[in-house]
């Protein structure tokens, strides 16, 4: 079972759930926590674990053949990101806005675009006890997450049996890295803080979903602050509320030194069952 | 001498675009024919990824001895523009087209 935990607007505690609620589950089943927030990974603040293996990740970018170009100009007319430009004489490959797409190496008829790696980033794996936790990190001047986060599923997938809790840390916001951490996945955990920009963001956030058929439920974090807006919303929307995890002074402390919170503190070890136990009720429904 | 202006409108009251990338329009003054044209750009804004580059391949095509901008283009545009060898001044973001002209032949711009 793949879960992605994501939320429309950022800091509302996605890392916090992801770590605390892997951790968690870990105290009795086996669970993968990816970390796929590959610009700014942060769950390895919280998870430590012994690392069993660490591989530097590609992606295929074209080079240009000055001897093989014909200057046809099919290359730059196909590239949707203008990554390959012709300029009079050369052609111009900008590594960083390209998607990979193969679209210019396949259709140049003279074979001047041949697609070499190029590091992007790095993945790391890490085991503690039950629990293994995946990370990858972009390289800095990197601009595409999107290669990365699909490259991480893939080894979550390569390495990982079908019985293992799969948790996606995913990234903030709605565009591509959020579809990419999130398409893949049998159910969304949205999280939100019940102010009006929460709200705002939460809204953005349930709509992509929806545009994507996922099945998606809400935890609410900071639960105290704010107004009720967030809760009759889910009502109307028939989104049910999973947890929520209360304001607490304490819970910004530990989360600040780098703790997990739920050892800590019952109240947010109450909500986190709460969790557990409808992630386990979706699992049977999904064996029968 | 041929200098392009990005700019927001089609004359010399236009005002200044000081993006580089997204210019709505790209103005250009031909001194020997005493000439304004303009190329018009605002295509680009449909453009999600690459606005530089695909902007600075036009301004290859049209081939000015100068440019006139604002802010000045990002790196993968100012590659592009340097394969041209084009002049770039910059600093003209609230300028009309006019002022910015003057300002440049008064010596009065930023080379980028």
């Amino acid at each position: 079972m793949k879960i992605a935990i994501a939320s429309g607007k950022g800091g509302t505690g996605k890392t916090t759930l992801a770590t605390n609620l892997a951790s968690y589950l870990a105290e009795t089943q086996k669970v993968v926590l990816s970390d796929l927030d590959v610009e700014e990974p942060n769950s390895g603040l919280f998870i430590k674990g012994n690392l069993i293996h660490k591989e530097d990740k590609y992606k295929m970018i074209p080079e240009w053949i000055e001897d093989k170009c014909t200057l046809c100009g099919i290359c730059q007319k196909v590239c949707n990101f203008h990554a390959v430009i012709q300029l009079g004489p050369q052609i111009l490959v900008f590594p960083e806005l390209c998607h990979a797409c193969f679209a210019c190496s396949e259709l140049c008829p003279t074979n001047a675009l041949p697609m070499i790696p190029k590091k992007m980033g790095v993945l790391k794996h890490f085991q503690i006890n039950n629990l293994s936790f995946v990370e990858s990190r972009l390289d800095i001047g990197e601009e595409q997450a999107v290669p990365l986060i699909s490259q991480t599923q893939k080894y979550i997938d390569e390495h990982f049996s079908e019985d293992v809790i799969k948790l996606f840390d995913a990234p903030p916001g709605t565009s591509c890295p959020v579809i990419e951490a999130t398409k893949d996945a049998d159910f969304v955990i949205l999280i939100t803080e019940p102010t009006p920009f929460g709200l705002h963001d939460m809204k953005l956030a349930v709509d992509t979903m929806k545009e994507l058929k996922k099945d998606c439920a809400v935890v609410v974090n900071r639960f105290g602050i704010g107004n009720d807006d967030v809760l009759d919303y889910c009502e109307k929307e028939n989104i049910p509320i999973l947890a929520k995890i209360p304001n607490d002074r304490n819970v910004a402390e530990l989360y600040s030194r780098g703790e997990l919170v739920y050892q800590k503190i019952p109240e947010v070890k109450q909500q986190l069952e709460n969790v557990k136990d409808y992630i386990l009720k979706l699992e049977e429904g999904g064996r029968k | 001498m041929k200098i392009a202006f990005t700019t927001k409108g089609t004359e010399w009251d236009s005002m200044m675009d000081p993006r580089f990338g997204r210019t709505e329009f790209i103005l250009i003054y031909d001194e020997e024919k005493d000439e304004l044209t303009n190329f018009d750009n605002q295509a680009i804004e449909g453009e999600a990824h690459g606005a530089g580059p695909k902007t600075a391949q036009k301004l290859f095509e049209l081939n000015p001895d100068v440019l006139i901008t604002g802010n000045g283009p990002g790196g993968n545009a100012a590659t592009v523009l340097e394969k041209a060898g084009m002049k770039i001044y910059i600093g003209a973001g609230d300028m009309s087209a006019k002022e910015a002209y003057n300002t440049f032949k008064n010596n009065k711009l930023k080379k980028f």
